[in-house]
């Protein structure tokens, strides 16, 4: 579904990525796990156009779109969950939700994802008329993921969803990633430094390390790697 | 104490602030979003008021008067500086986007003194008579001491573009683009938002409010020239300041409170320092709160 081909990423003259490939096929869960600084949210804003690539290939269903803008790429079903949640601060959860949706024109539609939205995170129907800057760390992550999907993204990627939350909530967050892989048939791209949680739900899970891909394999296999449980399953 | 006198020194600042206010709109909504310093915006004032001056006395000539010839002078104006706002940004600030703050910040400067001496230099630096075009409403004349016709027609104009500004950022697709623009430039072009587009709406609505005052102030100080957007600038710039920048409501408030200073120092203290009561103003309240009036980081919690 997505392909990138030895993609090398700058800022300014630093170089971030350095021939970065990976694939990630339909109805999948892929992570991309590894230290600080790796390279792994200039891998995602990569893909969204925001920070093009210099050099090589993105493909989206076979398509180039390393050349198109930011814009175009949501309009082609790709959509981020940026670290930090990046949620709007002085709008509410509501109007959060909306902008999400700015790119659709089905208000009917948009209206029953919104419900869904509140069907799926209670807590944001009860605050929908909030500020989202208000909301708790791990209730702006819920928006984030839930602005995220009104924008119907046939690929959902995810940067450090379990950064700073709870573990109970960490827990809750990763069960609606896999929820909605399973149920939704979103395919997911998840970055993550908790490697542990998500290889437990990936499917398959790549390695970086200073801008490069150092490893790929099952995330299963991932798991048992004696490399990666020093490095970064911490056993 | 003469109430009169002080009734009739709060109109005239209410009438002045709200023409600052419109101005102020314009600068503070392009620092909102990019947080440049648009200097030359004083200037897209006063070619507001020329382009107004211009179709009016066409109109005046061929023997039109009142009201028709005002609407018709501002529609002109707005969609020509509208224009003049949307190239603006394109040439001098746009290739300049990613550049170290001070960049923008001289090419402001240099956009504005270029557009002052660029309509002295094919229209004139003289003071132009602008047409009354405003006639003197019978209903008023009860209280024309109080308040003129024209300063009617500011006010209510005023409001009324206050409240159509309100409506489209609350409510309409575009402003609801611009409020995300403004709160959280990355996360906006991750929903799909065309910030480009959204900066070149910005400066188009802005112009379109400073184009509306230049077409009001005209048509009430009666006389225009091409250094009038200097000083109308410099002052809208502070009401937005005062009020804290970035900040839609406190520009208004901003720009009334500036007015009522005004007119008040003028009228108890001396009209020959009227300026300065301004930038007092401005000083003091700076002084007590740095972020200005209604400016202040919402804290975003993580």
């Amino acid at each position: 579904m997505l392909e990138l081909r030895d993609i090398q990423t700058y800022y300014g003259a630093i170089q971030a990525l350095k021939n970065v490939s990976l694939k990630i096929g339909e109805g999948e869960i892929v992570t991309l796990i590894g230290a600080n600084g790796a390279g792994k949210s200039t891998t995602l804003m990569s893909i969204c156009g925001v920070t093009p690539p210099r050099r090589g290939d993105i493909l989206f269903r076979g398509e180039p779109i390393h050349r198109r803008s930011a814009e175009d790429i949501v309009r082609l079903g790709i959509c981020q969950v940026p670290e930090g949640r990046h949620i709007f601060p002085q709008m509410s959860v509501l109007e959060n939700l909306e902008m999400g949706a700015y790119l659709r024109r089905d208000a009917d539609g948009i209206k029953r994802d919104i419900a869904e939205a509140f069907e799926r995170f209670p807590i944001l129907g009860r605050r929908r008329n909030q500020a989202g800057g208000t909301l708790s760390g791990g209730e702006q992550q819920m928006l984030a993921i839930s602005r995220a999907l009104l924008s119907r993204p046939s690929l959902l990627l995810l940067d450090e969803p379990s950064l700073g939350l709870a573990p109970l909530i960490i827990k809750q967050i990763f069960e609606i990633i896999k929820q909605i892989n399973v149920e939704n048939g979103t395919t997911v791209f998840l970055v993550e430094q908790n490697a542990n949680q998500a290889l437990k739900i990936a499917h398959r899970g790549y390695v970086m390390e200073n801008g490069a891909i150092t490893l790929e394999d099952r995330a299963d296999a991932l798991l048992s790697n004696e490399d990666v449980k020093r490095a970064y399953l911490g056993i | 104490m003469d109430y009169q006198y002080l009734l009739e020194l709060f109109c005239g600042g209410v009438v002045k602030g709200s023409l600052y206010a419109l101005i102020a709109l314009g600068y503070t909504m392009v620092y909102g979003i990019i947080q440049l310093i648009n200097f030359a915006h004083g200037e897209i004032y006063m070619i507001g008021a020329f382009v107004a001056f211009i179709v009016a006395g066409i109109l005046t000539f061929s023997g039109y008067s009142g009201l028709s010839v005002l609407l018709l002078a501002a529609i002109v104006s707005v969609l020509y500086v509208a224009a003049y706002g949307f190239t603006l940004e394109k040439i001098a600030y746009r290739p300049l986007r990613h550049a170290p703050r001070l960049s923008p910040l001289i090419s402001a400067i240099g956009a504005s003194i270029f557009l002052t001496n660029y309509v002295q230099l094919v229209q004139t630096p003289d003071f132009l008579p602008f047409p009354e075009l405003i006639p003197e409403f019978e209903f008023m004349a009860d209280i024309s001491s109080l308040l003129s016709s024209a300063d009617l027609v500011i006010l209510v104009v005023t409001a009324l573009t206050m409240i159509a500004l309100t409506v489209l950022i609350k409510f309409t697709r575009i402003g609801k683009a611009m409020r995300a623009t403004q709160q959280d430039m990355i996360m906006a072009r991750l929903v799909g938002i065309n910030v480009d587009r959204v900066i070149s709406w910005t400066f188009i609505i802005g112009s379109i409010l400073a184009a509306i005052a230049g077409v009001l102030i005209g048509s009430r100080s009666g006389q225009i020239n091409a250094a009038i957007g200097f000083m109308a600038g410099i002052k809208a710039f502070t009401a937005a300041v005062l009020g804290g920048i970035g900040n839609i409501p406190g520009a208004v408030l901003g720009g009334l409170l500036l007015g009522i200073a005004e007119t008040f120092g003028a009228g108890y203290i001396s009209s020959a320092y009227e300026d300065v009561f301004a930038f007092a103003l401005l000083v003091i309240v700076l002084t007590l709160r740095p972020a200005g009036l209604l400016g202040k980081a919402t804290k975003q919690k993580v």
